[in-house]
């Protein structure tokens, strides 16, 4: 059977055709998700993409995490769901208090796009789980608002716990603290990146095809073999 | 949620024509009417303030058989205006059509939107760039944002989704405290209009010229694809379908000049300014255009157009004069962002992220539904009426709350309009400034002053590294970027089935067009037909964008001519068409025109991107390397060229031969090297010479190259030559052993001259040139990206990646192997001041000049941007010392008017801000007056 995979198309989204690019190169099957449509289709995850939601009004993701789509995807990701969040769609997942933390303007005020080594911290999520720790992998980040801030506290728990998933490697493209690409959630299987693992699934139009990685490890997550 | 406008959808289709009109005396507290214009035949109007002539006045009160109400004084002022009417450039543009060659490609071409190209028996392409010159000096972000909104619109207009953009940009000196003023807010403002559009940009120009001080050249390109039975006219066919207006609501931006009618009407001395900049909202451009392709996949509409300049005025009369019909419009139901605007504000607002639709009236509801579903507003404004009984066209017909305040055949306004074959004149000067010849200069002649000269000319502004622009920019949304900047070509996969995608280059070399426009015209041509061939993709079809001074001025107006004839004849050498563009004239501070500047786009196709050849050489394991050849010929050409103006602030002589069939030959030849893979890297040779491409190849992906002169070219300063001589029609290739024979055989069959010139040095980490330097890559890298972080900040941002990928794979889009820290303050751009020994040149002297004689010049920094050309005549061959300062409009610069721009700046009006009293109170420097 085909895992079914949902890619969330909010106004303003941006990458969604890229995500449903990258989970059928994985070997799934792609969900369009319509943000005015609670119905999740029986989908076995989500991917929330990159992009500007709602035009970034009020505050990255502040008004996506209203859609009706997102009521259903917050209860159905308290229940084991696996959530991928990138860029926009970390921003959303933050706002919904699915993750702690914010995503604040890159310190450097600039947007920016480059292509960035990250360093897998953890391979326990339900979308690293084909990494190994420690694993230096390259995808492009861009964004203007990826300095991942939260308190110490926070900080140092996500450190504890090992929900620090990756960090920037060989400079900090944006500010975050301890250089925090992606985090995930006290189950593994709510995760939030801001570099953008579909932008490097294909050598012709990526950087490497290190992001393939993270739409592997779902499918992997969910039937329990390798993908 | 406020992206939901519900609300605002009006539901049903117009109201029949409303009973009764009540005449409004003209200066009373109502609109100017029609009747109250036939009653007050002898009111005072302000066109000259709107930029009318009394001739043109007059024509218009010829074609109404009365005086124009205020609204059709706005109308008619804009649609006559140099940009909306082309009316001084008309005359010379029908060569692009005249001269032609025959092409079963083009589907749309000049007067459309944008043109339109097949591809493939499926799909087409529309590609076209414009200008967004003006705004962008008064307000940098929202000018150059708009100017990208307003490119995109025009494309989905064709029918097309946008799917990349790409963005020609020209400021003054680098150096200059203004440039830090607009450069990084025109380059935020292409990327945040962009970036939030989701459409991947490629490529484009970062241009540095004390020409452009006061007139940054804000160009964006967009292209599209679309299937070829999708492609939308503009036409309002159909008596009885229904006009709606479909995006953002209308306000008082970009009314610029119309505003005087105001206060003509109202005697408000304290007539608030108006924003003649418009204002952009790219998240509502987005939702536009998934509306707009959902209602072409559903085959909804039957006309679409988009409000760019001229706004509604534009829109309306074009989609009637196209269908020959007439239209009637309630003006009261355009959604406004401020209620008390007027009917002239209206028709004239330039507000941004709006179409036009024409729509039957039983499809009128599934489009409201479309619209509600993406959340913009969506208004039936008005109806398409009959022709005349006689046959004639319809007329635009316009009621305000009741009041008819506009009664107008719609093709006097867009295709009646003035035409004038302005006075041409060769400037006086360019006889002295052709023979000043650069040849002349003294030349670096020995390996340390060459060393210095390559590490000196990486690192000056228009050479060295443009990723802190370009680092702004998304390139990755979409999925299909294949190649982007600074490759010579962006190359963008269109279909993901076969692999088939087209490759774009815009090139422009403004000096080169200063000495000769014609050649100077054509060499941008070759450029950009060079550019899209080295990625092996055939060159197609060809835009423009075209920058000039003054059309009033007879110089400029030559200058103009003879680029539009170059342009021309060049697209007929090589057997391309133009397929639109864009003029923007009016383009100077005070008398001084910027360098006539045509940019000229070309759009290539490739069958399958994966057989695209990139610029850089490619990393090989062991001791494995390429072979480098050198393809066309090397000349003493260094007239206009980038070394002559870094090192000697020199600008004279003649451009480089041009040599139109040779370009085709060789793109025939690198297409054909391409399919059958001789090619490891291709990379085409312009500004900065041989010396620029071998560091730039180098550099992309971290492989060193050694490189051995030809005997011809040892001795003296012949290296030098080599190295940074400017001839057109020359690439740098590199070629896998084994395949050197072959390719040679290739060359030799074609009659492309060769020369193999050396190897790639993956291991070795540096660029030797046998006998004169060898200057390691980290050394290049500092000089060649240390500039405009110096310049523009970020240099403190010691965040740079510094690892090579971890897990390289194949030649991949755009991954620069080789990353450095930006040293703060270690630019080598300064080092100008210690200059090379240089020696004088024997060869290519002209007569009665004694080059041995002439000042060494060394330019300092701050002072090598000096233009020689804005020095007066000179005698032949006399090296003239730099020119230091750029005058006293420092930091409240006063540019000349532009008309043709005048859609950029608002309402068209060449001098609408004088009517305004201040400067916008930002304290950014006061818009235009014209004298």
């Amino acid at each position: 059977m085909t895992a079914r995979v949902g890619v969330v198309t909010f106004p303003g989204s941006l990458d969604d055709g890229d995500a449903a690019r990258a989970v059928r190169i994985a070997g799934a099957e792609a969900v369009r998700l319509w943000h005015g449509d609670a119905d999740l289709h029986g989908v076995d995850a989500v991917v929330l993409p990159g992009g500007f939601s709602y035009g970034d009004y009020l505050r990255c993701g502040a008004i996506a995490r209203f859609a009706p789509v997102m009521e259903a995807i917050i209860a159905a990701a308290r229940d084991g769901l696996p959530v991928l969040g990138i860029c926009n769609g970390f921003q959303i997942l933050c706002e919904a208090h699915l993750l702690p933390g914010a995503l604040t303007r890159n310190q450097h005020l600039h947007f920016r796009n480059r292509d960035q080594v990250l360093r897998v911290e953890s391979a326990g999520t339900a979308w690293t789980n084909t990494f190994q720790p420690g694993q230096e992998i390259l995808i492009p980040v861009k964004n203007g608002e990826g300095c991942y801030v939260a308190d110490p506290r926070t900080l140092d728990e996500l450190e504890a716990e090992g929900r620090v998933v990756a960090r920037y490697v060989g400079g900090n493209p944006n500010g975050s603290q301890r250089d925090i690409a992606a985090i995930t959630n006290a189950a593994g299987n709510v995760v939030g990146i801001m570099p953008h693992p579909e932008h490097a699934v294909e050598a012709l139009t990526g950087p490497s095809l290190d992001g393939l990685g993270f739409f592997t490890s779902v499918l992997k997550h969910l039937t329990g073999v390798p993908a | 949620m406020t992206v939901h406008g519900e609300g605002d959808l009006m539901t049903t289709p117009p109201a029949p024509e409303a009973a009764g009109r009540t005449p409004v005396r003209a200066g009373g507290f109502g609109p100017d009417t029609v009747d109250g214009a036939a009653a007050t035949p002898e009111e005072l109007q302000p066109y000259v303030e709107l930029g009318l002539r009394d001739d043109e006045y007059d024509r218009i009160r010829q074609i109404l058989g009365r005086r124009p109400t205020h609204s059709e004084l706005a109308m008619y002022s804009i649609m006559w205006s140099e940009h909306c009417s082309y009316k001084s450039s008309k005359v010379h543009l029908r060569q692009f059509g005249e001269k032609a060659p025959p092409s079963d490609r083009l589907l749309a071409g000049i007067g459309e939107n944008a043109g339109v190209v097949r591809v493939s028996d499926e799909l087409a392409v529309t590609f076209k760039v414009e200008s967004h010159n003006h705004p962008s000096f008064v307000e940098p972000y929202q000018g150059a944002a708009t100017g990208v909104g307003g490119i995109v619109r025009d494309i989905l207009a064709m029918g097309a989704r946008p799917v990349a953009v790409m963005d020609p940009l020209r400021f003054g000196a680098a150096d200059h405290p203004d440039t830090a003023r607009v450069l990084p807010g025109v380059v935020a403002g292409v990327g945040g209009y962009g970036n939030c559009l989701g459409l991947p940009n490629i490529g484009g120009e970062v241009v540095f010229d004390p020409c452009y001080q006061g007139n940054p050249l804000v160009n964006a390109l967009c292209v599209g694809v679309l299937p070829v039975d999708r492609l939308q006219n503009k036409a309002a066919a159909g008596v009885g379908n229904v006009v709606v207006l479909m995006g953002a609501k209308t306000g008082r931006d970009g009314i610029g000049g119309v505003s005087v009618l105001a206060s003509a009407t109202f005697d408000e001395g304290s007539e608030q300014r108006r924003p003649s900049v418009q204002v952009g909202d790219p998240f509502m451009e987005k939702l536009l255009i998934e509306a707009c392709l959902e209602l072409y996949d559903a085959q909804l509409v039957v006309g679409i157009q988009d409000l760019g300049g001229a706004g509604l005025t534009c829109a309306l009369t074009e989609t009637a004069a196209a269908a020959g019909t007439g239209m009637r419009v309630w003006l009261e139901r355009v959604p406004l962002r401020e209620p008390s605007m007027e009917p002239h504000e209206i028709l004239a607002s330039e507000s941004q992220e709006r179409m036009l639709l024409v729509v039957e009236p039983e499809k009128l509801e599934a489009v409201l539904k479309t619209a509600e579903k993406w959340g913009v507003w969506a208004t039936a404004i008005g109806e398409v009426t009959p022709a005349q009984p006689d046959g004639q066209p319809g007329r635009l017909v316009i009621t305000w709350r009741d009041h008819l305040v506009v009664d107008v055949p719609p093709g006097s306004l867009v295709d009646d309009g003035p035409v004038y074959a302005r006075p041409m004149r060769e400037p006086a000067d360019l006889i002295l400034l052709q023979a000043d010849r650069a040849e002349t200069l003294p030349r670096p002649a020995t390996p340390e002053a060459l060393r210095e000269t390559v590490l000196r000319m990486i690192a000056s502004p228009n050479l060295c590294d443009k990723t802190w622009v370009t680092e702004q920019y998304d390139r990755y949304v979409l999925g299909n970027t294949v190649l982007a900047q600074p490759e010579d070509s962006g190359v963008i996969r269109i279909d993901e089935r076969t692999g088939l995608g087209v490759a774009l280059s815009v090139d422009g070399n403004g000096r080169y067009a200063r000495l000769d426009p014609y050649q100077g015209t054509k060499l941008a041509l070759a450029e950009a037909y060079r550019n899209v061939a080295v990625t092996g993709a055939k060159p197609i079809a060809v835009t423009n964008c075209l920058n000039f001074g003054s059309p009033e001025d007879p110089g400029v107006m030559w200058q103009f001519a003879e680029a539009v004839r170059g342009l021309a004849d060049g697209c007929a050498e090589l057997g391309i068409p133009v397929t639109g563009g864009n003029v923007s004239f009016y383009n100077q501070t005070g008398a001084a025109a910027i360098h006539p500047t045509p940019v000229v786009g070309v759009l290539g196709v490739l069958d399958d991107v994966a057989e695209r050849v990139p610029m850089g050489f490619a990393p090989r394991a062991g001791t494995d390397h390429d072979l480098i050849f050198l393809l066309g010929e090397t000349r003493l050409e260094l007239s206009g060229s980038e070394w002559a103006w870094v090192t000697h602030g020199h600008l004279g002589g003649v451009p480089p031969r041009v040599d139109l069939a040779g370009e085709q030959v060789l793109a025939d030849l690198l297409a054909e090297a391409a399919r059958v893979g001789h090619l490891s890297s291709a990379h085409d040779l312009s500004d900065g010479g041989l010396a620029q491409v071998l560091v730039e190849s180098c550099l992309r992906r971290g492989v060193g190259a050694r490189i051995a002169l030809p005997e011809a070219f040892t001795g003296g300063s012949m290296p030098f030559v080599y190295l940074f001589s400017e001839s057109s029609g020359r690439v740098l290739v590199s070629v896998p052993r084994g395949h050197e024979k072959a390719f040679t055989a290739l060359c030799g069959e074609r009659g492309v001259p060769w020369a193999a010139i050396g190897v790639t040095d993956p291991a070795g980490g540096a660029l030797e040139v046998q006998g004169q330097f060898r200057i390691g890559l980290d050394e290049l890298l500092t000089a060649f990206t240390s500039t405009l972080p110096r310049l523009f900040g970020g240099a403190a941002d010691a965040t740079v990646p510094g690892a090579p990928a971890p897990t390289p794979v194949a030649p991949v889009g755009d991954a620069p192997a080789h990353h450095a820290e930006p040293s703060a303050g270690a630019g080598v751009a300064g080092s100008a001041s210690t200059a090379a020994p240089v020696v004088p040149e024997a060869a290519e002297v002209p007569v009665a000049v004694e080059p041995a004689a002439a000042p060494v010049v060394a330019a300092p920094e701050g002072v090598e941007q000096a233009d020689v050309s804005q020095a007066g005549p000179q005698a032949p061959g006399v090296t003239v010392g730099p020119q230091v300062g750029f005058g006293p409009e420092v930091g409240s610069p006063v540019v000349q008017a532009e008309a043709s721009d005048a859609d950029e700046l608002g309402a068209g009006q060449p001098d609408a801000d004088q009517f305004d009293g201040g400067g916008p109170e930002d304290g950014t420097p006061a818009p235009p007056a014209q004298h």
